[in-house]
């Protein structure tokens, strides 16, 4: 049961005594993370909210990576995925990424190509 | 299995109880749940994306409608939810800390952090419940047009919103509700909204402050309010009066809003509930001291997992149904 915790976060940046300590570092890095989510959330700089990527909004893009960010400080702290062998964490990691990454590119084409299909088609959906 | 004849100890890796991904098979099982229950949660989030991508200029903008905090007036736009991430975040804290303490075998630490952790999960499902009670209950209320898009109300001094209440006019009709014991066969009509269909036209007809907001979001990314003039044109498409939020229809525009509200966070919601259940009947566990007896407290890192999952799951549906 005597799991060796490895202390590091950040590749190596910031090392802990303890794994208390691994704990409630991760828990203050999370909530500065969500504080920033919140503040953009509230004030959206006309900035980011204007400037597109890949036909989506800055502001969404830093949105997502925050949250990829937290997901793996959740998982990789949390739920000690770290401590883990790495055959274990990539079974775990890898396949809903992959089934979760090919669901999200098939079914937001779809949803765009139907968009189009309100917008320049002949039936009228918004009256 | 001790009867069955093995040539020695050198077969080990065929003999039973290897471990090959340094996890116990309950753990390992934990993991495979997690997995499928992951790509439960995403194939809602995802179907979420799909029918916001393909309403993309008519979405309703949840800034607007999640803007209340309890025992407090006026609009905190996301101050709440951020406040019932924050709780589950510690939550999930107190819990790695109880894991942590399992590992010590500190039976009087697990169970203070298993309680906070509980508390923590209480407080998130009633806060949960109240922001559906507010949601279903709803705000300022709206019209529905014959096409089933939403029509809000703003004042044209200020461009605050406004309620049915604040204009609609009292006219002398008669409305009854359509009970169940006069339908020809025993139908129920819907509950009827404050407010007439004719005396919230009335009330914006005769009061030159009030502008209609359609769903269309336009190039700065806030709603299209009407001129006055296309504000009287566009009663005529007026068919209903809606009022807060069901699985059918609702106030705040898109009716796939509030189905994707109530499937997504009621799923979560859910999975918290069990989850504060599992950890009640653990922590019962704890104190009755079967893992001291056991000699390890590898289930209250099970149920860690579960609860950890729980908060990760959160993380995603507080960004793509509250931020993006």
């Amino acid at each position: 049961m005597a799991h060796e915790h490895k202390l590091e976060i950040f590749r190596g940046l910031l090392k802990f005594k303890s794994n208390t300590q691994k704990i409630w570092g991760v828990l203050i890095f999370l909530t500065l993370v969500t504080i920033v989510e919140v503040a953009l959330g509230i004030l959206k700089p006309a900035a980011l909210t204007h400037s597109y990527f890949l036909g989506m909004k800055v502001l969404n893009w830093i949105f997502i990576i925050l949250t990829l960010v937290k997901a793996y400080y959740i998982a990789w702290d949390f739920m000690h995925l770290r401590d883990e062998k790495s055959s274990l964490r990539r079974a775990i990691v890898w396949t809903p990424i992959f089934l979760v990454a090919y669901l999200i590119f098939i079914l937001l084409f779809e949803a765009d190509y139907i968009y189009h299909v309100y917008s320049d088609g002949f039936v009228k959906w918004n009256f | 299995m001790d009867s069955t004849v093995t040539t020695g100890t050198e077969e080990n890796v065929w003999g039973g109880g290897n471990q090959p991904l340094g996890a116990s098979y309950g753990k390992l099982m934990m993991w495979f749940f997690i997995v499928s229950d992951a790509l439960t949660f995403s194939g809602f989030l995802a179907a979420y994306g799909f029918s916001r991508f393909k309403f993309i200029e008519t979405w309703p903008i949840a800034d607007e409608v999640f803007t209340h905090v309890p025992f407090f007036h006026g609009n905190y736009p996301m101050y709440y939810v951020a406040f019932m991430t924050f709780v589950l975040i510690m939550s999930s804290v107190t819990m790695v800390l109880a894991v942590d303490a399992g590992h010590k075998l500190q039976k009087t630490k697990v169970i203070w952090f298993m309680f906070l952790t509980i508390i923590g999960g209480a407080i998130f499902v009633g806060s949960q419940a109240w922001e559906w009670a507010t949601f279903i209950k709803g705000d300022f209320g709206a019209l529905e047009t014959k096409g089933g898009r939403v029509l809000q109300f703003v004042s044209a001094d200020s461009g605050d919103r406004l309620a049915l209440r604040d204009f609609a006019a009292t006219l002398e009709e008669e409305r009854v509700d359509h009970e169940r014991k006069n339908g020809i066969w025993y139908y129920k009509g819907d509950a009827l909204p404050s407010y007439s269909l004719n005396e919230v036209v009335e009330g914006v007809k005769s009061n030159p402050n009030v502008l209609i907001r359609t769903e269309t979001i336009n190039e700065d990314g806030h709603k299209t309010v009407l001129t006055r003039d296309e504000t009287l044109k566009k009663l005529n498409d007026a068919t209903l009066v809606v009022e807060g939020a069901n699985l059918v229809r609702n106030e705040y525009g898109s009716r796939l809003f509030a189905d994707f509200f109530f499937f997504i966070t009621g799923f979560h919601g859910f999975h918290v509930f069990s989850g504060v259940v599992i950890n009640c009947i653990i922590f019962f566990n704890v104190i009755l001291g079967t893992y001291e007896r056991r000699g390890h407290y590898e289930m209250v890192e099970k149920v860690g997992l579960y609860w950890h999952f729980v908060d990760l799951v959160w993380v995603f549906v507080f960004t793509f149904f509250y931020l993006v």
